[in-house]
């Protein structure tokens, strides 16, 4: 594995910010892979990393370098990964916490504007309402 | 016993057949639901971090409606409606901080302790008429239509608000509409959801990989309850097949479409003419429907 | 600071957070030139039916921020006030005859409409009553004559926008909906294409030609005459003269 260093005051305090968020203790994750395993979206190979390696990150107070990452932003919180967590942890919660610690400097993850016309003319109502509720502040 | 109805923007929209064959389906089989007479997006998805709860408040609002209309249960059709009103409903009859904070955020409208129950088409057909007694009332059955249940997240993720704990409500109206059910692998996976919109790629592939599972287990059709996996799997299939040019085509259909079908309902009420050609396509080979209505 | 007897009572408020004593019977807009302020733009009809004058003003002791038009709402005693001449909302630029009456095109117009969150904060601030976030909530069911139909009574002045929790623009999207209905969607007006038609085949054609040759004595005494619906009447009332009719 990787070194990643060792975390500075700042980092467990941002560290803290996730574990308040999202409601979950990150460091209860004992790293055994059940949810890279269980998540649809890693299944398809867009994820830049797994699931697991995010809550790694998280532990080790890297969230930045967790944020920066796909895999947060292509969570579709369906809970495949809670289902199968030996630990009972939230991980929809988490990657929420992560991405929430982006967009509340008030960063778009998608442009509602950019989006295409054609798609806004067919995607149901509730794609967009879904999508702008996780990706936009 | 009074039941509200909560139909969701989507199902005005782009998925007025889910809302058409279920209300067809309703009739048919002598049950009343009444729809709310005001309501709002209940907000799509849950709100998941601890200290957000603006977004609760959206589906807490149309509980707060059903509450007033005096109904003791909210009918949904939707499976992510289900999902975030059923949610924000366990919230505010179990946390009693957080309760306290929306409702004094929401003085406008009378205080609300989660008493109304948030059900979903099959839970409700199953503990109001039950798969037996629909069985019955099936004039034109599915005999030898092999369907795929496609239960997705929604209805059965996070536990606390799964209409049950293992999927078979699917599988038991579709038995009881005389199809043979095909199990597969994908049955209760993402089909990605909204990230249609920020992964479009990653979308397409998750239900590309859907589509593949149900089709390599024989499946003629597939059913959800969800407009995004109606959306992702049915109207962006040939996107879909751009990338995946081995999948063959897969009829996919809302459940209440092939329920109204077998139900005997004008043919009018699954508006076929919302969904892909290919569900038209496949009824009609089957004589099921006439060719051109 | 006037003694004068004859001088309306005064009443302490507070124009942006500086204490001022103006006549109790002022509306904001008055109170604020009568402390001194000029009004080049955030002023216009003062009757109440423009919209440019919008006012924020909270009451003693009352967490609650309200709202009224400055031209209409009077002060009270140690009301704490600001005018909000102008919000910088995003108004979009369609080419009205080409654009369909039909959801996409406000959805493709304004897709921020998904974002708002069913807060109620622009129906609670809406000077007009305006059930504001339930024709957002039309809209985004995509129900545009529900949404021309709520919003009928908005004057523009676009207070919603600022409370707004999602940044929508609430105000333009229910004008793109309420033009989009009343030209796109409601039915059309058949007597008035009737009389259209009937003005340009010249039916009014002798009268005004009858008018136009009237010396200006003859014009004070038509208009003196001309027929004036009474103030209090029923739908029955029809008006006597039937020139051209």
């Amino acid at each position: 594995m990787q070194f990643l260093g060792t975390r500075s005051a700042a980092a467990a305090e941002t560290a803290h910010k996730i574990n308040e968020i999202s409601g979950q203790n990150v460091g209860r994750c004992m790293q055994c892979g059940q949810c890279s395993g269980a998540c649809p979206m890693f299944a398809t190979g867009s994820l830049p990393v797994p699931p697991r390696r995010i809550m790694h990150l998280l532990q080790l107070g890297h969230v930045e370098r967790a944020a920066v990452l796909e895999t947060a932003w292509c969570c579709a919180a369906c809970h495949a990964c809670e289902v199968r967590c030996p630990r009972s942890l939230d991980l929809p919660k988490v990657m929420e916490a992560i991405r929430q610690l982006t967009l509340r400097r008030n960063v778009d993850f998608v442009a509602p504007g950019a989006v295409p016309r054609a798609v806004l003319a067919s995607a149901p109502p509730i794609a967009m309402v879904a999508a702008f509720r996780r990706l936009t502040p | 016993m009074r039941i509200a109805y909560y139909p969701g923007c989507t199902l005005k929209l782009t998925a007025q057949n889910l809302e058409a064959a279920a209300l067809a389906s309703l009739r048919a089989l002598g049950l009343v639901v009444e729809e709310l007479p005001r309501w709002n997006c209940c907000g799509a998805v849950a709100s998941l971090a601890e200290d957000d709860l603006l977004h609760q408040v959206a589906p807490v609002r149309d509980l707060v409606r059903a509450a007033e209309r005096g109904a003791d249960r909210l009918l949904t059709l939707c499976a992510p409606c289900y999902n975030t009103l059923a949610r924000a409903n366990r919230l505010m009859a179990e946390d009693e901080e957080k309760r306290k904070t929306i409702n004094l955020f929401m003085e406008e409208e009378p205080d609300y302790a989660g008493q109304v129950k948030v059900v979903h088409l099959l839970d409700f057909l199953r503990d109001d008429l039950g798969f037996e007694a629909l069985a019955t009332k099936v004039v034109r059955p599915l005999t030898g239509l092999k369907v795929a249940p496609y239960y997705g997240c929604m209805l059965l993720r996070p536990k606390r608000v799964a209409i049950e704990e293992h999927p078979t409500l699917l599988h038991r109206l579709l038995a009881a509409l005389g199809a043979e059910t095909v199990d597969f692998p994908a049955m209760t996976d993402c089909c990605g959801a909204y990230q249609i919109l920020g992964h479009e790629a990653m979308a397409l592939d998750a239900s590309a990989a859907i589509l593949r599972s149900a089709t390599r287990r024989g499946a003629q059709a597939l059913v959800t309850s969800c407009p995004l996996c109606d959306y992702n799997l049915g109207a962006r299939q040939p996107d879909l097949r751009d990338r995946h040019g081995d999948l063959p085509e897969l009829p996919v259909y809302y459940f209440t479409q092939l329920l109204a079908l077998a139900l005997g309902c004008a043919p009018e009420a699954l508006r076929l003419d919302l969904s892909p050609p290919g569900c038209r396509r496949l009824l009609a080979e089957r004589g099921a429907i006439a060719a051109a209505t | 600071m006037s003694t004068n007897a004859t001088v309306e009572n005064l009443v302490p408020i507070f124009i942006m957070g500086k204490r001022y004593e103006v006549p109790e019977t002022f509306t904001i807009m008055k109170a604020m030139e009568h402390t001194g302020y000029k009004f080049l733009r955030g002023c216009g009809c003062r009757g109440g039916v423009c919209g440019a004058c919008s006012a924020v003003y909270r009451k003693a002791g009352d967490y609650h921020i309200r709202s009224g038009l400055a031209c209409q709402t009077v002060v009270e005693p140690d009301m704490y006030l600001a005018q909000l001449p102008f919000y910088p909302a995003l108004r979009q630029v369609y080419d009205y005859a080409t654009t369909e009456a039909a959801a996409a095109a406000v959805f493709a117009l304004y897709p921020e409409l998904f974002r708002c969150v069913a807060c109620n904060a622009c129906t609670k601030i809406c000077p007009m009553e305006v059930q504001v976030m339930d024709y957002v909530a039309a809209l985004k069911r995509g129900d545009i004559l529900q949404a021309a139909e709520q919003s009928f009574d908005c004057i523009q002045c676009g207070l919603c926008a600022s409370r707004c929790m999602g940044e929508l623009p609430q105000y333009h999207i229910a004008q793109v909906a309420r033009r989009l209905a009343g030209g796109k969607l409601k039915p059309r007006a058949q007597h008035l294409a009737d009389m259209l038609a009937a003005i340009q085949t010249g039916r009014f054609g002798d009268a005004l030609a009858d008018l136009r040759r009237a010396d200006k004595d003859r014009l004070r005494t038509l208009y003196e005459q001309r027929e004036l619906e009474p103030e209090m009447t029923g739908e029955e009332w029809r008006p006597q003269a039937t020139v051209g009719l």
